[in-house]
């Protein structure tokens, strides 16, 4: 079977600087797969290096069986990828129900119509309003979306992700500076809204790591030093001596 | 034409020069502040009226001196006490901000000295004819102007490469989202650049004043040419901006020097040739496409080679 | 963000927001009708004819500023060729005995604007912000520069003339009457107004918004921002020329300075200052600038400089614009606090007034001084007659500044905590500010 993301053999380095060294992940299509590593270990640059942020130095990142890596960010989501990010990145001027709106609009093949009305869009505004609805905002709908709190506008940044459809999605560390109960929330949310599609996910709480992946990759220093079920991740050796004196691995 | 190609040569490089005393300042400001100053060719005018105010009360060499360090005063107010406010509400906000200020430093700079060019002189110590080329006697002011802009160009490079804010500076040019983490005291570092660059760019009038003319549309046009210089440069790189200003120095100086067209070159359009419009272009000459040349070259370098001569981000 | 302030946003498929939409429409479209009936001075349908330009300009002026997140310096270039391009065709017609009326010349000159657009639009917008303000300067010199070495198509200094009566009629109507004129102009104003307006609620509109908020997102949705804003360009191009084209058809002539910075400037500060977060923000800076440049003018003869500062001033402490500020009003007037702000701006009007009056009186001094020195040092600004050479009006204009400043200061404080008020009001109930 094709898998859902192939990095194959990726190098990045800024100047002299290596992040990134002979990458290799491979992630089965409908599975769930964290990404975890300490700190400056080179995570988010994965993930903008398999999203199209970053052009990898060498090396390819294939999205379904297909080279992706050097195409632009957009030409990307088309093939079937969306990513969150880590710092909220929402529209901050727009109301929520546009900021979604304009997520769904490509994927409706809308394209750049500038002939036809987003009221008459029947398909896009029901897609809208479904995404609304299962991230809890149909409330919020007509407020801009910069002044939401802080924990509505993360939901709101994973509405804006999964709303295209894409088969692929990613997101960075979604549940950061959220409260226990909070986090919680989300992590329900994220299960239900990638059902059927591929997860890869950076997270530093563990708890949202072992509750939610099927697989596991430790990043350290640039490089996966292991990939497996959480099991196999919880009792392998060079984790426990990555994570040492990290109470990461114990919770 | 030998002569005629020297002394478009020395002006060429003068007039370079005195671009680079302003492009610096403004390709470092938008570097390290982020904010594009519209009005930094408004501040280069002020330079030369405050210049030519203070030379006729006290003379020139006090000119020299004092215009500068008040309009760096005036441009360091400015960030202070509004930019840095502004600065919240986004670059729109800022370069709007420092277009109206250009806007009303011109209006400003015509209520009080008028429209018409005003009587600059450089002093009389320096009016005598320093060496000649065949015939032609090269001023010794020009080669006062050019004393003070390699001076100014050497301790800037001193300064840059050598002191603390220097390193700073340096940084921001090349990681420009860096600044933001240099800790408490980068507010100063930022009022102090923005006026030294203000202030070089006064300098550049006051000593441009006497030899260009001094008048209330100097700022305008010049800003545009400034923009030029710091895209084809490349942004955040002085030494792109070093050579712009360098080439579009001489390539304004020698172009206006040659009355050569198409007509000339290959004679008189012939009279069964289309007349509309072809007429204007075959008679045209290099000396009036001089004010296009810059910004043909602008969209040259941004087709050929977007990131800029000498730039390493992408414009 | 863009509704129009007299409908609600259509979201949903409401009637009534259907009706009102229609409404409001209809409305301005009697309210252009009946104007001549009103206003039957030709003096002051030539006024309309100016604003109406403006307000086009404007309003595609906006297209890129408020709608993309694009400062443009040089969106006169595509005005001034729409207007080039109306006189060559106006002139052209009655030569070649074409059977185009004048009604339609205006479409010329957006096409001929939005043809320009097409050619400089994809470097121009290859990036947004400094660095396509940069370059969109660098275009409108390169323009300006180019319109005096061809004169045989733009007239050199004196600009190319024309006769905007010597077209074929148009049901009997031969544009020489002003009233003729101002239903020509009042019928482009309409429905250039309707087309922007309905181009913000179209996907190009919306994704126009996203990539003005955040161009990076965007791309992760699917959108390519350099194709949004090219085609943002292109519109903007296209009202642009028939802006202009409408100005040549009024003034029966085109000029270089059409195309140039003191145009551009002030399709700038007259959106600005209505404001570019709401679609009629601009209509209403369009007036308020040709008023003020119109009338200002009658009361001081440097008003350039008083505008230059009031646009800094709106920079600095209005950026919403008139538009925007009075458009921020509504949190208060639900909260049920708007009367204590307004009774504090009435507080602190009185010395802000002080502190302008003072300025005023010398900047005025200072003009009879530098300018007109060797008249009569009576003067008088803004309806107020004073003695240029006396003491009096320094130490009076002084005091006022002195006086104005400090308690003025006071006083906005007074402003600040009731707009804290409401605010904390508002953020308790859930309503969005």
């Amino acid at each position: 079977m094709i898998p859902a993301i192939e990095v194959r053999a990726v190098n990045k380095s800024f100047g002299n600087v290596e992040i990134i060294r002979n990458l290799n992940l491979r992630i089965e299509k409908g599975e769930r797969h964290a990404v975890i590593g300490p700190n400056g270990a080179g995570k988010s640059t994965t993930f903008n290096l398999i999203s199209g942020y970053l052009a990898p130095t060498s090396g390819d990142v294939l999205l379904n069986g297909q080279v992706v890596s050097g195409l632009p960010p957009f030409e990307i989501n088309r093939r079937g990828l969306s990513r969150s990010f880590q710092l909220t990145n929402v529209f901050a001027r727009m109301t929520v129900w546009d900021n979604v709106r304009c997520a769904v609009l490509w994927a409706s093949g809308q394209r750049y119509a500038f002939w036809k009305s987003m009221d008459d869009l029947q398909d896009v505004n029901e897609r809208t309003i479904r995404i609304l609805e299962d991230i809890h905002l149909a409330a919020r709908r007509d407020v801009i979306a910069g002044l939401l709190p802080y924990a509505e506008q993360r939901a709101l940044e994973i509405g804006i992700t999964v709303a295209g459809g894409s088969d692929v999605i990613i997101l960075d560390e979604p549940t950061a500076g959220m409260s226990r109960a909070e986090t919680d929330r989300a992590m329900a949310l994220i299960k239900r809204l990638t059902e059927e599609r591929t997860l890869v996910i950076v997270e530093h709480d563990m708890n949202v790591v072992f509750g939610l992946a099927d697989r596991i990759s430790v990043l350290v220093y640039g490089e996966i030093i292991a990939s497996g079920t959480p099991a196999e991740i919880r009792n392998d050796p060079r984790v426990k001596e990555a994570y040492l004196g990290q109470e990461a691995v114990d919770a | 034409m030998l002569e005629l190609v020297i002394i478009s040569a020395l002006n060429g490089v003068l007039y370079g020069l005195l671009l680079f005393l302003m492009a610096s300042g403004l390709t470092v400001v938008f570097s390290m502040l982020g904010v594009l100053n519209f009005a930094h060719a408004g501040f280069y005018m002020l330079g030369a009226f405050f210049g030519f105010q203070i030379s006729k009360w006290f003379g020139f060499w006090w000119a020299l001196l004092l215009a500068p360090i008040i309009v760096g005063l005036i441009g360091a107010a400015v960030e202070r006490f509004a930019l840095r406010d502004i600065h919240r509400s986004g670059h729109v906000a800022e370069l709007l901000f420092t277009f109206g200020l250009a806007y009303v430093i011109e209006e400003v700079v015509q209520i009080v000295w008028g429209k018409d060019p005003v009587d600059y002189r450089g002093p009389p110590s320096l009016d005598f004819p320093a060496f000649s080329i065949f015939s032609t006697n090269y001023p010794s002011y020009k080669v006062f102007m050019f004393a003070i802009s390699v001076a100014i160009f050497v301790a800037l490079l001193i300064v840059i490469k050598r002191s603390r804010i220097g390193l700073v500076v340096q940084a921001s040019l090349t990681h420009p989202q860096m600044v933001a983490h240099l800790g408490h005291n980068v507010g100063l570092v930022f009022t102090l650049v923005f006026g030294v660059g203000i202030g070089l760019a006064a300098l550049a009038g006051v000593i441009a004043g006497p030899i260009l003319q001094t008048q209330s549309n100097m700022a305008a046009s010049l800003i545009a040419l400034l923009f030029v210089i710091i895209v084809v440069g490349g942004l955040g790189s002085l030494a792109g901006a070093f050579v712009a200003s360098l080439l579009i120095g001489l390539i304004q100086t020698f172009a206006v020097s040659l009355d050569g067209s198409l007509a000339s070159l290959f004679g008189p359009l012939s009279p069964d040739a289309p007349q509309f419009l072809i007429r204007n272009i075959w008679t045209v000459t290099i000396a009036q496409v001089a004010p296009i040349i810059p910004y043909a070259l602008l969209i040259l370098v941004l087709i050929l080679r977007p990131m800029g001569l000498f730039g390493t981000r992408e414009t | 963000m863009t509704e129009l302030v007299s409908s609600a946003p259509m979201s949903r498929a409401v009637p009534g927001a259907r009706l009102r939409f229609y409404a409001a429409w209809g409305m301005v479209a009697v309210l252009l009708a009946a104007f001549p009936s009103i206003f039957t001075s030709a003096s002051s349908l030539t006024t309309f004819s100016l604003v109406g330009t403006a307000i086009i300009f404007a309003l595609s002026y906006n297209i890129l500023l408020g709608q993309t997140g694009l400062l443009s310096f040089g969106h006169a270039v595509y005005y001034g060729i729409g207007a080039f391009f109306a006189v060559h065709t106006m002139n052209l017609i009655p030569q070649y005995g074409l059977p185009v009326p004048l009604p339609l010349v205006p479409l010329i000159g957006g096409v001929a604007g939005l043809l320009l657009a097409i050619l400089t639009g994809w470097i121009s917008t290859r990036r947004a912000g400094t660095v396509f303000s940069m370059i969109s300067l660098g275009v409108a010199e390169l323009a300006v520069a180019l319109a005096l070495i061809l004169t045989d198509f733009f007239g050199g200094e004196d600009g190319i003339s024309t006769n905007r009566t010597k077209l074929p009629a148009w049901f009997g109507w031969h544009f020489g009457p002003q009233v003729q004129v101002y239903y020509l102009v009042a019928f482009w104003v309409f429905v250039s107004a309707l087309a922007m307006y309905a181009l913000t609620r179209t996907p190009l509109g919306k994704i126009c918004n996203a990539v003005r908020d955040n161009p990076e997102r965007v791309q992760f949705v699917g959108y390519d921002p350099h194709i949004v804003r090219y085609l943002a360009f292109c519109f903007a191009g296209l009202f642009a020329g028939i802006a202009g084209a409408l100005a040549a058809i009024s003034f029966e002539s085109a000029n270089f300075t059409d195309l140039g910075w003191v145009k551009s400037g002030a399709v700038i500060f007259s959106t600005y200052i209505g404001g570019t977060s709401i679609f009629a923000g601009p209509i209403v800076g369009a007036i308020f600038f040709v008023y003020l440049s119109l009338s200002l003018s009658d009361y001081t003869s440097v008003w350039q400089l008083y505008f230059g500062l009031l646009f800094i001033l709106v920079v600095r402490y209005a950026p919403g614009g008139i538009g925007g500020t009075l458009l921020m009003h509504r949190m208060p007037f639900r909260v049920g606090g708007l009367g204590r702000i307004l009774r504090t701006y009435a507080i602190a009007a009185v010395p802000t007034l002080m502190l302008v009056g003072g300025f005023v009186l010398a900047v005025e001094t200072i003009v009879h001084h530098t300018v007109n020195a060797n008249e009569d040092p009576r003067i008088k600004a803004f309806g107020v007659s004073f003695d240029a050479s006396s003491p009096m009006t320094w130490i009076v204009a002084g005091l006022l500044m002195l006086i104005g400043y400090f308690v003025g200061r006071l006083t906005w404080r007074g402003v600040t905590r009731a707009w804290d008020d409401a605010r904390t009001i508002a953020s308790e109930r859930g309503i969005p500010s």
